[in-house]
């Protein structure tokens, strides 16, 4: 296989579940451990009773200069895969081949000292990131201007804004050239212009002939960069497919056929706290909660969560995409000026924000809802593209005496005239 | 794992790790300009927002050393092998606070660089090294004192000054080694943070720095006296420095280089394997 820059070839990565693994561990610890449990060792045979798999019998290959990507919900195992594939952590059994140098952006600004100014982290990112001094000398006008911080970049960036820092960091780390590169999820970074630019970026190393391996929950990210997907599930791969097909699959399985997705604490990230969803619902004009409505019919979101503390400035938003990742729209509770002063502090409590897309604007087809509780230029504090997905039948809708499939995700009823002109 | 460069690409074979290499030479060379910039970034951070700078360095053992002096040297009358006792003391100082301070950086270098390794590869042992390797830079800074002071006290090298080298590389061999084992155990046990300052400070009291090793004549007690191995490498230094050989001393150099090597080959295989659950423990 001389073509392939990734072979990986059933991999497999185990965890200790309980005492030991993400928490420190103390002398007394251990001690009282070996004492009360004299059988249980620290470094003791891993069984499947303390243990899980994070990743099991991965095998795919990668083309030189395709792009991949790796979807899946969280925790299961994208991140763990990448950082096998750039050998942070090993792989419990299996193995890998990779041809040239890995890149990995699994997080930008890694090393970045606050003392040292601009230029200083500059090259002593490049170095931790592994591009050779002259390397970085060469491309230092090129990353001071990509990172638009020239006025700044001899002074520390402790006294940089988290914008500032944020775009020093990814412009060190956008021009690297390996012949491989990994991206876990850095577009969520910097405003809408900087993304912008981070994605073209990322569309010239892919044009470049360079392998790209990225995971992301951005599906019209995934489906823009990549021609081909794999999808994660529980540590195993469940397909690996041409983009969209991917992605449709995996929009499509693993959620909720009723219309209804809850969340248990073990979906929420820690970094959600205060805010808690509950559960999102879709629900049919008889309040039924449904998974298929008609397009002549309006659907009614129901979001329930809780604060667990005030939040001030809150807004609790839907996304609605379609299954390829396109957004139709984002809304959020509080639009209303009126209404957000009103609400500008939200007090702890259980809440439920309801809204309705009324009748005769969806397509028929199937549609994607996500979730959006944040602080407008704060704080993001929960956020999921995914959370539910339902469908919509046409029947009835306008023009369906055709039976011709409609281009286009909406499908609104407009009024029509028609004039003779004299 | 292993990598070989072929004509332009490099090639990486991933699998988990068995056998018994010690170390990655060849890696290590490959990274060296990371081990620089690491090297750099402590200098360069160490003194930043500090008034007096790079002065700590001189500082630190000056004070020591009049301390010691005012404290040991005058009220006790310590004995010191016949060397004013300034002189004395402040030659055993510099060698001790460049392994002490070795010790105290590398030691917890792996934790304080948990970023790096939960995301980036590169050879974990780069990170202990370049501690150590900043240490050096604060032994020459002071040891322009020490030079001036045996000026003062009118005393002159001889020949076996040559083998002052030997002692500083005795020094940073056993630094790094005992790092090794403590920045590894650090992962796991974040005890480690609180122990070393407590160790090194009962290790300064066991290695003859503010008295000479002429005070313990017991044969046995001097056989587990000279286990400890900066004893033979702290008089080693000061002997050489100081003209206080007349002769090669053979004995003591292989006795504290066979100690040093023991540490630190025993600390490259006790690192080695731990290395690999670093990003996972830490």
């Amino acid at each position: 296989m001389p073509n392939n820059s990734v072979v990986v070839n059933q991999i497999g990565k185990r965890y200790r579940i309980g005492a030991a693994p993400a928490q420190y561990r103390t002398f007394r610890e251990t001690l009282i451990d070996t004492i009360t449990n004299p059988k249980k060792r620290l470094h003791g045979k891993m069984t499947d009773s303390n243990s899980f798999w994070a990743l099991d019998n991965i095998s795919f290959n990668v083309a030189q200069g395709q792009a991949l990507g790796i979807i899946g919900k969280n925790g299961a195992g994208k991140s763990t895969l990448l950082k096998i594939l750039s050998r942070v952590t090993e792989p419990t059994t299996g193995s890998a081949r990779i041809n040239g140098r890995v890149g990995s952006l699994l997080e930008v600004g890694t090393g970045f000292h606050p003392e040292l100014t601009g230029r200083e982290n500059i090259f002593l990112n490049g170095a931790i990131l592994g591009m050779k001094q002259h390397e970085i000398a060469r491309k230092l006008d090129e990353i001071i201007a990509f990172s638009e911080v020239e006025t700044f970049i001899d002074t520390p960036v402790k006294r940089y804004s988290s914008g500032m820092y944020l775009r020093l960091a990814f412009a060190v780390a956008a021009h690297l050239e390996p012949e491989i590169l990994v991206i876990d999820e850095v577009l969520a970074v910097g405003d809408a212009e900087f993304q912008r630019k981070c994605l073209g970026k990322m569309s010239d190393v892919a044009s470049q002939g360079r392998t790209v391996l990225f995971v992301s929950h951005n599906m019209s990210a995934i489906v823009r960069l990549t021609q081909e997907t794999i999808v994660l599930e529980k540590g195993k791969m469940v397909m690996q497919a041409p983009t969209a097909e991917a992605v449709d699959y995996y929009l499509s399985h693993g959620f909720s056929q009723e219309g209804l997705r809850t969340w248990t604490a073990a979906d929420i990230p820690a970094d959600a706290e205060p805010f808690v969803p509950a559960e999102i619902r879709v629900l049919n004009p008889q309040g039924v909660i449904s998974d298929t409505f008609r397009s002549t019919e309006p659907v009614t979101v129901e979001f329930e969560y809780r604060l667990a503390a005030p939040i001030t400035g809150l807004r609790v938003g839907i996304y609605l995409l379609s299954t390829r990742g396109e957004f139709i729209f984002t809304s959020f509770d509080v639009d209303d000026t009126e209404t957000f002063e009103r609400l500008r502090v939200r007090e702890a409590g259980t809440y439920i924000s309801r809204c309705t897309i009324p009748a005769d604007i969806l397509n028929e087809g199937r549609f994607v809802l996500g979730v959006n509780a944040s602080v407008f230029k704060i704080k993001r504090y929960f956020h999921d593209e995914q959370s539910l997905v339902f469908n919509v039948d046409g029947t009835g809708a306008p023009g369906t005496q055709w039976p011709e499939p409609r281009a286009g995700l909406i499908r609104p009823k407009l009024s029509w005239t028609i004039e003779v002109k004299e | 794992m292993e990598t070989k460069n072929a004509e332009d690409t490099v090639q990486t074979f991933i699998q988990p790790s068995k056998g018994w290499k010690i170390v990655d030479l060849k890696e290590l060379v490959r990274y060296r300009e990371l081990i620089f910039f690491l090297t750099w970034r402590d200098l360069k951070v160490r003194y930043k927002q500090t008034i007096l700078g790079v002065g700590w360095a001189v500082i630190q053992p000056v004070l020591t050393m009049l301390v010691f002096s005012i404290f040991f040297g005058e009220f006790a009358g310590v004995p010191s092998d016949g060397i004013p006792y300034p002189l004395f003391s402040l030659a055993g100082l510099l060698p001790w606070q460049l392994f002490e301070n070795s010790l105290r950086t590398a030691s917890r270098s792996l934790v304080t660089n948990r970023n790096m390794i939960t995301k980036i590869y590169f050879p974990r042992v780069v990170l202990p090294l370049s501690s150590v390797l900043a240490s050096i830079v604060d032994f020459f800074v002071a040891l322009p004192i020490l030079i001036l002071m045996m000026v003062y006290y009118k005393y002159s090298p001889n020949i076996y000054a040559l083998l002052i080298p030997y002692y500083l590389l005795l020094t940073v061999v056993t630094a790094f080694g005992v790092s090794l084992w403590f920045s590894a155990m650090d992962v796991l046990y974040r005890d480690i943070g609180y122990i070393v300052p407590f160790i090194s400070q009962l290790w300064m009291y066991l290695t003859p720095i503010a008295y000479g090793a002429g005070m313990i004549t017991d044969p046995r007690l001097q056989f587990i006296y000279s286990l400890n191995p900066m004893v033979g490498v702290v008089n080693g230094f000061r002997s050489s420095l100081l003209g206080v050989y007349n002769g090669l001393p053979v004995q003591s150099m292989l006795f504290s280089a066979l100690i040093s090597v023991l540490i630190l080959v025993s600390g490259l295989i006790y690192f080695r394997r731990m290395e690999k659950q670093f990003a996972d423990l830490i």
